[in-house]
């Protein structure tokens, strides 16, 4: 055996621990809950390109029933809220957060000159980049750069994943990617790297840079697990991933940790063939975790802190292909859970879809938009900084 | 190797130099994982949709064929990897991985791709001018950067920015309406049925152009000389072969006189790299060991010090994916950015478990994103775990390395010099990890032992990250 791999758990202890970051006992001194006013986000990624146009449906449009005879939904079967839409009927969590004004719908998000590659289009909501540029670093990233200049954590920022996503990823700094706090402790927290870590002198910078980011990975892998174990969640959730994940999120959340980014992803949305049953499947595993969620929020006053965002890389077509399925598309919609929101329920007009760029939805509002008003206005940052431009906020917070 | 890194130290750089182009020299052999239309592989999904065939029956056919493409690329990349790994042609096999880079196309068709790459193999050390033009001419860079839909009558100007911006002259050496008119410069350029160019007249506008201040009834191979004739075009790629080779930081007056004189050589490759590898301030201490390693050199560097036969292909795809840089995937057309974005917290603790995984063969749970361009909703989730046999010390090692070959090596060492052996053959700087702790924790109730555990250990260490 090189390494002594299962060592956390001996010293895992708190006296390990707090020797290295006495914030741990300052963490366990008080046990009431967090002060409100902690804002946080939460971003969950519809990977693979998720169709708006059966998330939330224009149940009064007889263009989308001619263009879907089969793959349309019927206006009894949608979750009706407003006299022209409704929502998919797997959303039901949905359905009682828009009730309760704590959903929010933003019609028609894109962006110009749209990308139709899955990977193409990731990288520009990533990266916040126009279709024409390549940026090689992404707008959390970017503002964890404003955030955390010489901080030795860059924990404000996670991803709960194995592999950390580009909108993560700064210039300086870069969020971190953990599936499982336990598991990113013990991987990180070998006593040779600690070793080697510690005798290391300064040398080149790129070698500089590699022990630097072991050394942040080993505090952060023990500060977040120490963070998870403080208050975690009792609350049941499904037995599903992304419930899994949001449950390690809402454990963070109800934490002294200071993450105020937490990044998830569900896919694959790409619905090519059968769409209905696989979207089904997406949307009953989402609302399940999300009812879960937002539940285990209120329990602990924290959903008036915290703000859900939902986006994809494109939507899909209008008319349906000969699959019973959708192809790429373009503009799409976003839901907003939280709260706090000051505009509740459809923001903006549904989609026009008698006006159409070949087949495809016209976008209205720039996803930037978006991405500034959550800066500015949640995370309270330069949002002008971060995006290099400045966009007009929108009012839904 | 390991056997072979004593004696180079004694080299000339001249002396160095012959060895290198020596191994190179060869046209290099095709890698094929699909030989012909025969195959099946060119075939798009439009002339699926025109097979008089059942409804059912073409969409079989349409996902066998995106499967087989998948598979094909997959191949490609592991024969390709271990090309890398196995030919005497290093310096070769380096230049098509930068070319291949350079190059950056994401095209699911295995027959293309595997023809690009042949391209890129063939002229790596060639004229630049040449490779560009084939490269520029391939069903792949057609495909990806849509001159099949560049025509008369609706432009595409997909390939004529990119090429400007990122094939020749960079940024801020031309304007849009360079862009517009160099776009109608090489409408009608595509490919047909087998793969191969065409030129179809019918959608060429024959009209006169001006691009970057020439005028005339240009077509695609006049713009292309227009580029290579501006000395931006040298600068922008000599710059990014020596970032590739030397350093990240940039000596920009070196860059200036290196590109002066491969523009009047006429874009000969190997010259440029002759002067570069002969250099003195090649071999200066700040330009050794000072680059991250790309996952890729990380990957073929592990294997191609410990020669090792495995057993699981799916591990090596594996790494290239959660390390992100799997071969035929770049991120876009830019290709991969490279330098300090390889690295965030987990890529790095991967990269540092890597050879433990090679050689200890323990567990490593890691679950890649899904690549939606690939998978194309099929579920395709993949959670592999690669088995470490945990007690490969004890055992006495793990049958898949060739442990004898390093034995032989170091065989002459005596044991407390073998650390810093070892430690001089697998990190390139002069400074390394404090022999004492790679000595504590590596297990000395054997010599046998105690190198391989010794190997292992260096390998993960920041300090094996640089190249």
């Amino acid at each position: 055996m090189l390494f002594k791999r299962r060592e956390f758990i001996q010293s895992g202890s708190l006296a390990t621990a707090s020797l290295m970051f006495p914030k741990f006992l300052k963490a366990f001194e008080h046990k009431n809950l967090v002060p409100p006013g902690n804002k946080v986000m939460v971003v969950i990624q519809f990977s693979g390109g998720n169709d708006g146009l059966n998330t939330v449906i224009p149940i009064n449009n007889d263009i989308y029933y001619k263009e879907r005879p089969r793959l349309g939904i019927q206006k009894a079967d949608a979750l009706q809220i407003t006299t022209d839409a409704g929502l998919n009927p797997a959303l039901s969590a949905f359905r009682e957060l828009y009730d309760n004004g704590n959903l929010s719908i933003l019609n028609s998000v894109g962006y110009p000159n749209p990308d139709r590659s899955h990977f193409r289009s990731m990288d520009i909501w990533q990266s916040a980049s126009n279709a024409n540029d390549y940026i090689n670093t992404g707008w959390v990233g970017r503002y964890l750069d404003a955030q955390c200049s010489g901080c030795d954590k860059p924990t404000q920022a996670v991803e709960i994943d194995d592999m950390l996503s580009l909108a993560l990823k700064g210039n300086k700094q870069k969020g971190l990617a953990f599936t499982d706090p336990r598991r990113l402790y013990s991987s990180s927290n070998e006593s040779f790297y600690k070793e080697i870590s510690k005798e290391h002198v300064n040398s080149e910078a790129a070698v500089d840079y590699l022990y630097k980011t072991m050394g942040d990975t080993i505090s952060s892998a023990n500060y977040i697990f120490e963070q998870s174990k403080l208050r975690p969640s009792s609350a049941s959730y499904p037995s599903t991933k992304l419930a899994a994940n949001l449950k390690t999120i809402a454990s963070l959340i109800m934490s002294d940790i200071n993450t105020k980014v937490y990044y998830v992803s569900l896919g694959s949305f790409d619905t090519h063939i059968n769409q209905a049953a696989q979207q089904t499947r997406l949307f009953t595993e989402l609302n399940d975790a999300i009812k879960a969620f937002t539940g285990d929020l209120k329990k602990n006053n924290r959903f008036e802190d915290v703000l859900i965002m939902t986006f994809s890389e494109f939507g899909r077509r209008v008319s349906q292909n000969a699959s019973n399925g959708t192809d790429h598309g373009t503009a799409n919609n976003m839901f907003f859970i939280g709260g706090d929101l000051k505009q509740k329920g459809l923001i903006n007009t549904m989609p026009n879809l008698a006006d159409l760029n070949s087949g495809d939805l016209k976008h209205q509002v720039d996803f930037k938009a978006v991405y500034a008003t959550l800066l500015n206005k949640w995370l309270q940052t330069d949002d002008e900084a971060i995006l290099g431009k400045n966009y007009q906020h929108l009012d839904f917070i | 190797m390991a056997e072979n890194s004593a004696s180079l130290e004694n080299f000339s750089t001249e002396k160095l130099w012959e060895v290198l182009i020596q191994t190179s020299a060869k046209k290099p052999q095709k890698i094929e994982v699909a030989r012909s239309l025969s195959d099946g592989l060119v075939k798009g999904v439009g002339e699926i949709i025109r097979m008089e065939k059942p409804a059912d029956e073409k969409k079989a056919i349409k996902k066998k064929r995106r499967q087989e493409n998948k598979e094909g690329i997959a191949s490609l990349n592991l024969m390709w990897l271990d090309t890398m790994i196995n030919s005497e042609a290093q310096l070769r096999e380096k230049m098509s991985f930068f070319w291949h880079g350079h190059f950056a196309t994401r095209v699911i068709n295995s027959y293309f791709q595997q023809e690009l790459l042949h391209i890129i193999r063939e002229n790596a050390l060639g004229n630049f001018g040449e490779l560009l033009r084939s490269v520029s001419k391939s069903p792949t860079m057609l495909q990806f950067l849509n001159n099949q839909q560049n025509k008369k009558s609706h432009p595409n100007e997909n390939f004529a920015r990119e090429v400007m911006e990122l094939f020749t002259m960079g940024r801020g050496n031309y304007t849009e309406d360079d862009i517009k008119e160099a776009a109608r410069a090489f409408t009608g350029w595509g490919f047909n049925m087998q793969g191969e160019f065409v030129f179809r007249r019918q959608f060429h506008d024959e009209g006169k152009k001006t691009v970057l201040a020439k005028s005339g009834n240009f077509d695609g191979d006049d713009v292309l000389t227009i580029l290579l004739s501006k000395r931006e075009t040298a600068e922008f790629i000599t710059r990014k072969i020596y970032r590739f080779l030397v350093n990240d930081n940039v000596e920009e007056s070196r860059v200036k006189s290196l590109a002066a004189d491969f523009y009047d050589s006429g874009y000969e490759i190997l010259p440029l790299l002759h002067s570069m590898v002969t250099s003195d301030w090649f071999y200066d201490e700040k330009n050794i060991g000072s680059k991250i390693k790309s996952p890729i050199e990380l990957l073929a560097g592990i294997r191609r010090y410990l020669p090792m036969s495995l057993d699981n292909d799916e591990a090596q795809m594996l790494f290239q994916k959660v390390l992100g840089q799997v071969l035929f995937y770049p991120p876009n057309v830019a290709g991969w950015p490279g330098g300090m974005s390889w690295i965030d917290s987990t890529s790095l603790m991967v990269r540092l478990q890597v050879p433990q995984v090679y050689a200890a063969k323990e567990s490593i749970l890691l679950t890649p994103k899904i690549d939606d361009d690939v998978a194309m909703g099929s579920k395709m989730e993949e959670t592999v775990r690669i088995n470490r046999n945990k007690a490969y010390v004890n055992r006495g090692g793990a049958a898949d390395i060739e442990w004898n070959l390093i034995f032989t090596a170091f065989e002459k060492v005596k044991r407390p010099s073998l650390v810093n052996a070892i430690s001089n053959s697998l990190v390139q700087s002069t400074k390394s990890v404090n022999p004492d702790i790679i000595t504590r924790y590596s297990d000395g109730s054997s010599r046998e032992a105690f190198i391989k555990s010794a190997v292992i250990n260096i390998m993960s260490t920041p300090e094996y990250q640089m190249c």
